[in-house]
């Protein structure tokens, strides 16, 4: 039997008085490729941010690699995270890549890659760069280590960034759109590391609007509409054959 | 000819008490920026009881004139102080020289305007960023001394070099109790020769070159730490 490396468990999500996820749930085996599509403000994004707590959802359960984020109610009734160091272990097996890059502006590529093995995993800088210069050879940053972020093009920085979040070695990698910010000739450079990456079997949840890339890598494709699951299924099923009107709607116009 | 003769007299004397004077600016400068830092971060939390104390503070010493400040603080501690324990400690000789008010005056100052700077830096660094280390499972403090900090103390850095030369300056305010820094020195040579303009002059020859060289460093420390905003590809 394959491990359940994330389980994703009844999240429910507001911003004031707009609820944005309404219960939507997955889980994701070792390996798994995940796809959330759908159109704007379906909730895809939040529900990513949630797998990690950068939004606190307000009910449900996480679970990454059989541990379960503790919580607890606070005033208002909803969840806040119970213990912050158990919070940051998680997130360090959670591998993040935005869709605006977020690389540290004040760090080459080299720091901002060794950063967090350095500092919060505690390896030393020797092996912390050892590893480094193999993650920057595959994701094709090399000549770049000693680059500043603001000297490389939206490609490279992605790039660079996914090398960042695969430096902690995560159980899981979420990507949030990882191609919406960049120009059209830079969007395939970084398909196809998230390619390589699908096919060396790790496991990953994405939010894309590459229906190709969904089609192409994905072993389950989730369809959200206003804060619940409208769909969801292999991707030759639910892509080539949709069964709700709205998912053949959306399919058509990306 | 005569007053440049004297005017360059004038110049060994001034020379001696530079140091006191780059002292003054030194320590007021590194506890400006230190207290500041702190300021900053109070007036930035969430719990009012850290952000309202250090939007007074910050109100307060922004809005009064230095000068009056270094008074009370001469004058007003000053009087206080031998009648509590202090008078009895071993802090007590210390705290005769008027050195010490001058720097504790200057240093709140200094604080209370780097404090503003360095606020508004921290509130500009992208917030994605701050997620990006979060989501590696970096913890709050970790974030504010490696990510959030070193960022923002590098981007408010030319406006925190143009407040160290308003500080160098400002240190002459301290010759107004006692203390015989460059415009202390000044002020003695003056009442001593009977001259009015001479040291004046001396002083700002001093002054204008202290505040040169210091600019010429400090432009070279600012290229160093700002690489990563102005590299070429």
């Amino acid at each position: 039997m394959v491990a359940t490396a994330l389980s994703v468990n009844n999240i429910h999500k507001s911003f004031g008085s707009v609820e944005v996820l309404k219960g939507v749930s997955f889980e994701a085996k070792s390996g798994d490729v995940i796809s959330l599509i759908g159109s704007s403000g379906s909730g895809k994004s939040t529900l990513l941010r949630c797998i990690n707590y950068l939004e606190t959802p307000d009910e449900g359960e996480i679970t990454v690699s059989g541990e379960v984020i503790r919580t607890v109610k606070g005033k208002d009734g909803k969840l806040v995270a119970a213990d912050k160091r158990q919070l940051e272990h998680i997130r360090t097996r959670l591998g993040m890549v935005f869709q605006s890059f977020n690389l540290w502006s004040h760090k080459t590529i080299l720091e901002n890659i060794i950063e967090g093995p350095m500092h919060v995993l505690g390896m030393t800088r020797k092996d912390a760069i050892g590893e480094a210069e193999i993650l920057m050879e595959k994701v094709g940053i090399t000549p770049k280590r000693d680059h500043y972020p603001n000297q490389l093009s939206g490609g490279q920085q992605q790039r660079a960034a996914i090398a960042r979040a695969l430096a902690m070695k995560p159980d899981v990698m979420l990507f949030d759109e990882p191609t919406s910010a960049l120009d059209p000739e830079l969007v395939n450079e970084v398909l196809l590391v998230i390619k390589k990456l699908a096919e060396e079997g790790r496991t990953m949840v994405m939010v894309t609007h590459e229906m190709s890339l969904a089609r192409d890598i994905s072993s389950e494709v989730i369809f959200l509409h206003k804060g619940l699951v409208e769909e969801r299924g292999a991707p030759s099923q639910v892509m080539r054959d949709p069964k709700s009107a709205r998912l053949r709607q959306f399919l058509q116009m990306a | 000819m005569e007053t440049i003769s004297n005017v360059i007299g004038f110049l060994p004397a001034l020379i001696k008490a530079t140091p006191l004077t780059l002292l003054l600016t030194a320590v007021a400068g590194i506890f400006g920026l230190v207290i500041g830092t702190l300021v900053a971060l109070a007036r930035l939390s969430a719990r009012r009881v850290l952000s309202m104390p250090a939007y007074v503070f910050t109100f307060a010493f922004r809005g009064t004139p230095l000068l009056v400040q270094i008074y009370l603080v001469y004058y007003g501690l000053g009087q206080v102080l031998p009648g509590t324990w202090v008078r009895h400690s071993f802090l007590w000789p210390y705290l005769r020289d008027g050195l010490w008010y001058a720097i504790f005056a200057l240093s709140l100052n200094q604080a209370a305007y780097n404090a503003e700077v360095i606020r508004g830096a921290i509130k500009a660094i992208p917030r994605g960023q701050i997620e990006a280390a979060k989501s590696i499972g970096m913890r709050s403090s970790l974030i504010l001394r490696r990510i959030t900090l070193p960022q923002a103390l590098r981007s408010c850095l030319p406006v925190l070099t143009g407040d160290l030369i308003i500080l160098l300056k400002t240190t002459s305010l301290a010759s107004t109790i006692t203390i015989l820094e460059v415009m202390g020195t000044a002020r003695m040579l003056q009442r001593q020769s009977l001259l009015i303009f001479e040291p004046l002059i001396a002083a700002g020859i001093i002054y204008f070159t202290v505040v040169f060289i210091l600019t010429r460093i400090m432009n070279v420390v600012e290229k160093r730490l700002t690489r990563y905003r102005t590299a070429k590809a």
